[in-house]
């Protein structure tokens, strides 16, 4: 047996193999930043305060005028609001199903929750469609988009954050129990904290998600051009649907707003990712800091 | 207050595999007990029943006595976090918790019990990190992360966090197999000393030690692969290294098996 160095053919594969991998991650780049380049370029001719301070109402397509003001906040409180319904039950629907849920129940909550995760956008906003809006009567708003969208959120908020708890070690809990605490309080006091920045970063990720989502806003939103704050009722605006909307248009103008909304629309999940990132940082364990 | 425990015709079982079968024993006050046995042979098992941290693992369950004092803990009306309370545990892994400062780590125990009080606390840290020879090492970084120390400092630590509840019995699993000799030297040096105020049970796979440490030791044994454990005998630890009366002891402790 040689102990010299390693032989050619050896260091040939090494090399090839380098080469290879190398060459991959060129290839997987090559569309993300040709997407991220031409959404910054194309969007910059129309992104500016005046964009994003000012809606479209009494604007004609035509027109090299307007802006998105109405879709991002309409965006903001869809998103905000399936996220401030779907944060606290998916999280108590990940601890039932990590600390407590055995047999049947438990089977099937992590079976539909398997299934949801992979239903379509436009799905869920037809669903939505029929049971809200046709089958309950109400009218085209906000918060139906919300409601399609925390269908949405829900499965991928379960997912995370059951991965996130079921990665905290056993020991944990067992050291808490055996200082007489309680298991609830186990729960919330040692395990809780210890998978926070995981939860929270699984979180943002579904938020991002959901926040490009066209189809529920295309079925559910109606279509607004004039700033409607109220959730509940009149159609309101959407980013993503700005976006599709305008660049179905001809007039250039109309596709220089479409760029500049996506542009928006990327700024602001990268906004979210970075918060996510920020309190994971700030929350997690200071050793590994 | 050390308490006594009297453990009799104790059986337990990990879904139908029975892991020990008919123990029985006695625990002075202010005593150390080692439990020695090869690997196994349920030494454990009995020791996390005596604190109702058997029945933690889903699909468990215990049959018999353990009485603390004249507490049956497998009584009814008995509350398995109650008695965790009375009767605290080192793991054979330190596991501070990582969220948590030195601080918190040794207050855990009081404040997630709901104690409150800062002039409170602050005492109860300090009597128990000086109880676990650990103050003078950490009293000047008391807010740093408890992940932070060194493998057998984190062990003085969880040993502090555990006294600080103030338990009348104090169970250790192999508190030393995950540290270096010096470290096990200042654990050994610590359950000395807290012999004197508490109830203390060992599992060690270290003989020395339970011949250092111990005042008594008990022998178990597995007589193969699927078969319950069983206590063999249980005596002075002096006797039970010069002069056992099962040959199994004898064998086992000069090294013709295990």
């Amino acid at each position: 047996m040689s102990l010299s160095h390693p032989s050619p053919v050896r260091k040939a594969k090494n090399s090839i193999a380098y080469v290879v991998m190398g060459l991959a991650f060129v290839v997987a780049c090559v569309p993300l930043v040709s997407i991220l380049w031409t959404v910054i370029v194309k969007g910059a001719k129309d992104f500016n305060g005046y964009f994003l301070s000012h809606s479209m109402r009494n604007v004609s397509e035509n027109q090299n005028s307007g802006g998105a003001y109405h879709a991002i906040l309409g965006t903001l409180e869809q998103v905000g609001i399936a996220a401030v319904i779907t944060i606290p039950l998916s999280l108590l629907v990940a601890i039932y199903l990590v600390e407590y849920g055995r047999g049947r129940l438990a089977q099937a909550v992590t079976f539909f929750v398997d299934v949801m995760m992979g239903l379509p956008s436009i799905v869920a906003g037809l669903f939505v469609l029929s049971f809200w809006l046709l089958g309950l009567n109400n009218k085209a708003s906000g918060f139906a988009v919300s409601l399609a969208l925390l269908i949405l959120m829900m499965p991928i908020a379960i997912r995370s954050t059951e991965e996130m708890l079921r990665l905290v070690s056993p020991a944990l809990r067992e050291a808490s129990y055996a200082l007489g605490v309680s298991k609830w309080r186990t729960i919330v006091k040692v395990v809780l904290p210890t998978a926070l920045p995981g939860i929270v970063t699984g979180m943002m990720l579904g938020i991002a998600r959901i926040m490009g989502e066209t189809a529920p806003a295309l079925l559910l939103a109606g279509a607004a051009e004039s700033i409607n704050p109220n959730v509940f009722q009149n159609p309101q605006g959407s980013l993503p649907l700005f976006a599709f909307n305008e660049s179905q248009n001809p007039s250039a103008f109309a596709v220089n707003r479409g760029w500049a909304a996506a542009l928006t629309l990327i700024i602001l999940v990268m906004l979210l990712n970075l918060i996510a990132r920020l309190i994971a940082w700030w929350k997690a364990p200071a050793a590994s800091r | 207050m050390a308490k006594r425990i009297d453990v009799s015709g104790l059986s337990a079982y990990y879904g139908s595999t029975r892991a020990i079968e008919d123990i029985s024993l006695t625990v002075e006050p202010r005593t150390v007990t080692a439990f020695i046995g090869p690997s196994g042979c349920g030494k454990s098992t009995v020791l996390r029943t005596l604190n109702r941290m058997h029945e933690v693992i889903p699909g468990t369950r215990v049959e018999g006595k353990v009485m603390l004092d004249d507490v049956d803990l497998y009584g009814p009306g008995i509350d398995p976090v109650a008695v965790r309370r009375t009767v605290g545990m080192v793991f054979q892994r330190p596991n501070p918790f990582p969220t948590m400062s030195i601080y918190e780590n040794v207050a855990a125990g009081l404040r997630l019990n709901g104690v409150r009080g800062k002039s409170d606390l602050d005492g109860i840290v300090e009597q128990s990190l000086r109880g676990a020879n650990l103050w003078n090492e950490v009293n000047d970084r008391l807010n740093k992360p408890g992940m932070g120390l060194s493998g057998g400092q984190q062990q003085r630590l969880c040993i502090a966090r555990a006294i600080a509840v103030s338990p009348d019995v104090l169970l250790m699993d192999e508190p030393c197999s995950a540290l270096d000799p010096i470290s096990t030297l200042a654990i050994e040096d610590l359950i000395a000393q807290l012999k004197n105020e508490y109830t203390i049970v060992i599992v060690t796979h270290n003989m020395q030690q339970a011949a250092r440490v111990s005042d008594r030791t008990a022998f178990f044994n597995i007589e193969g692969t699927g078969k319950p454990g069983k206590l063999i005998e249980i005596d002075d630890t002096p006797r039970i290294f010069a002069n056992p009366t099962q040959r199994a002891t004898e064998d086992y402790i000069t090294g013709r098996f295990g």
